[in-house]
């Protein structure tokens, strides 16, 4: 087994604040705008991403946490079922331009649930997806709006995201079996 | 920390299940409470899959709420009475389920007067079975939902001292709570008239007290009992209005304690029999939030149960 690490805690840092910059752009601004992480790892890329915009337009945007195990189109294939978490939206989804949190992309499947899912908390303006590593492989039509680091990616392979929040270290790294 | 999988194809009763099972079931149906908060109360966990009510005994609010919880799942709901179905024909209990199965549906739901009756239903058919109250046996989910309320109210249930006060003898839903509160680590006293309270009822690991205002001492919350005036209970107890006298849940009674008490009734109430309506719908009552979390609790078993491992003939 090999393992290469692809990003560390400084280049994690570098391309969360990169990505708010290009958020902030894109969409002129905060208003109306709504960051929603998907369970576990993108809820805290979401907060985090929450603080940079925090810093750079000093006006907080309010964080969702999405969990999309029961949106999930393999349940009926898993045995034993994911364990269910809570989704926490406390926050008018209507007409707000959403950016969709995730650690790694790849078949896009978690993707397909989450906007699924948010489609019956309301009708935003716009979904916009960020994720940390883009690694290929796409099994659907999805595409990420901003993406941290593209890496790619054989299928045997798997992208391993740390971070401090729940694993105690912060890297990326890419395992070889 | 090792995850627990629910592994059971069944939820017959909370006798069988072991602490952390049960555990699994409240934290899930936390997760599912949400849901029904949405505008749109419905997600598409179990899509696809037919839950068949069949209840032999009537039952308004347990299967209503079953339903209500399989369709905010995305199942397909059926209900069968058996007054109004080919039972009246005499066709038993496992050929029923039998055919169920062979209409190649994925739960049964239930409800039936004899004792034991979900379990003889679950070792004859390959389908997941959910006990929805045997008889004087169990009504696992009626306790589910009881705990689950307590422990939002609490935040644990390890240390409560809960009271359940009616006839004890008589009742599935004491039974299930019994179980299910002591392997949490509640402390639990029953009280009733002696002749409701079973011999050896101790042997639970239940305090037993035929004085109602002992039994509410340092009670954290009291669960009271519907009496079952649809059973002939006159040779138990002389009239409805005796036992309010002595049984019956009345602020002048609450009155006495040195704290609040947090107010559980499983329904429908018979107000006036064991609790006064003053208390039922006082601030202290939290009878009509456990229907809210019925719903919560039953999505959660559905889900869970849907896995069950028999059905499974690979994993991956």
């Amino acid at each position: 087994m090999k393992k290469i690490k692809i990003l560390d805690r400084e280049a994690i840092r570098r391309a969360l604040i990169r990505i708010a910059h290009e958020i902030l752009e894109r969409n002129r601004g905060a208003q109306d705008l709504c960051l929603i992480g998907i369970r576990t790892r993108g809820v805290y890329l979401a907060q985090r991403l929450c603080e940079q915009i925090k810093n750079i337009e000093d006006r907080s945007v309010p964080v969702g946490i999405l969990d999309i195990t029961l949106y999930r189109d393999d349940l009926t294939l898993i045995a034993p079922h994911p364990v269910v978490h809570k989704t926490e939206i406390d926050f008018d989804i209507n007409d707000k331009n959403i950016i969709l949190v995730d650690d790694v992309l790849y078949t896009g499947r978690t993707i397909r649930a989450a906007l699924d899912a948010l489609i019956d908390f309301g009708r935003p303006k716009t979904i916009q997806v960020a994720v940390l590593i883009d690694r290929g492989h796409r099994e659907l039509p999805i595409r990420a709006d901003y993406v941290g680091k593209n890496i790619p990616t054989a299928k045997d392979e798997f992208v391993e995201v740390y971070l401090e929040e729940v694993d105690g270290k912060e890297e990326v790294v890419i395992i070889e079996l | 920390m090792k995850k627990l999988v629910w592994e059971r194809k069944d939820l017959l009763g909370l006798a069988d299940l072991s602490k952390e099972e049960v555990e699994l079931i409240l934290e899930t149906a936390e997760s599912f409470k949400e849901v029904s908060s949405r505008q749109i109360k419905k997600v598409p966990a179990l899509r696809g899959k037919t839950v068949v009510n069949l209840f032999y005994e009537p039952s308004t609010r347990t299967r209503v709420s079953f339903e209500i919880a399989a369709k905010r799942l995305s199942c397909d709901v059926i209900n069968i009475i058996a007054d109004t179905s080919s039972v009246r024909k005499g066709e038993s209990l496992v050929d029923t389920g039998k055919n169920l199965e062979a209409l190649k549906i994925d739960i049964i739901v239930l409800r039936h007067n004899s004792s034991g009756a979900a379990h003889l239903l679950a070792r004859n058919v390959g389908v997941s079975v959910i006990n929805a109250g045997d008889g004087w046996h169990e009504h696992p989910t009626q306790a589910l939902l009881d705990i689950f309320t307590l422990k939002e109210k609490f935040g644990k249930i390890a240390g409560l001292n809960v009271t359940i006060v009616g006839d004890i003898a008589h009742s599935r839903v004491a039974r299930s709570n019994i179980w299910g509160l002591t392997k949490l680590g509640a402390n639990v006293c029953v009280c009733a008239p002696a002749s409701l309270l079973p011999a050896e009822i101790e042997k639970l690991g239940v305090r037993a007290v035929t004085d109602l205002d002992e039994a509410l001492k340092g009670a954290d919350c009291v669960n009271v009992l519907r009496m079952q005036l649809e059973r002939d209970e006159r040779s138990i107890f002389p009239s409805s209005l005796d036992y309010f006298k002595e049984y019956g849940i009345t602020a002048e009674r609450l009155k006495k304690l040195k704290k609040n008490i947090l107010i559980m009734h499983p329904g429908p109430l018979n107000r006036g029999v064991e609790i006064s309506s003053e208390v039922a719908d006082g601030k202290d009552s939290v009878i009509l939030e456990q229907v809210t979390n019925g719903i919560a609790v039953r999505m959660a078993v559905l889900y869970l149960v849907s896995q069950g491992k028999e059905k499974y003939a690979f994993n991956y």
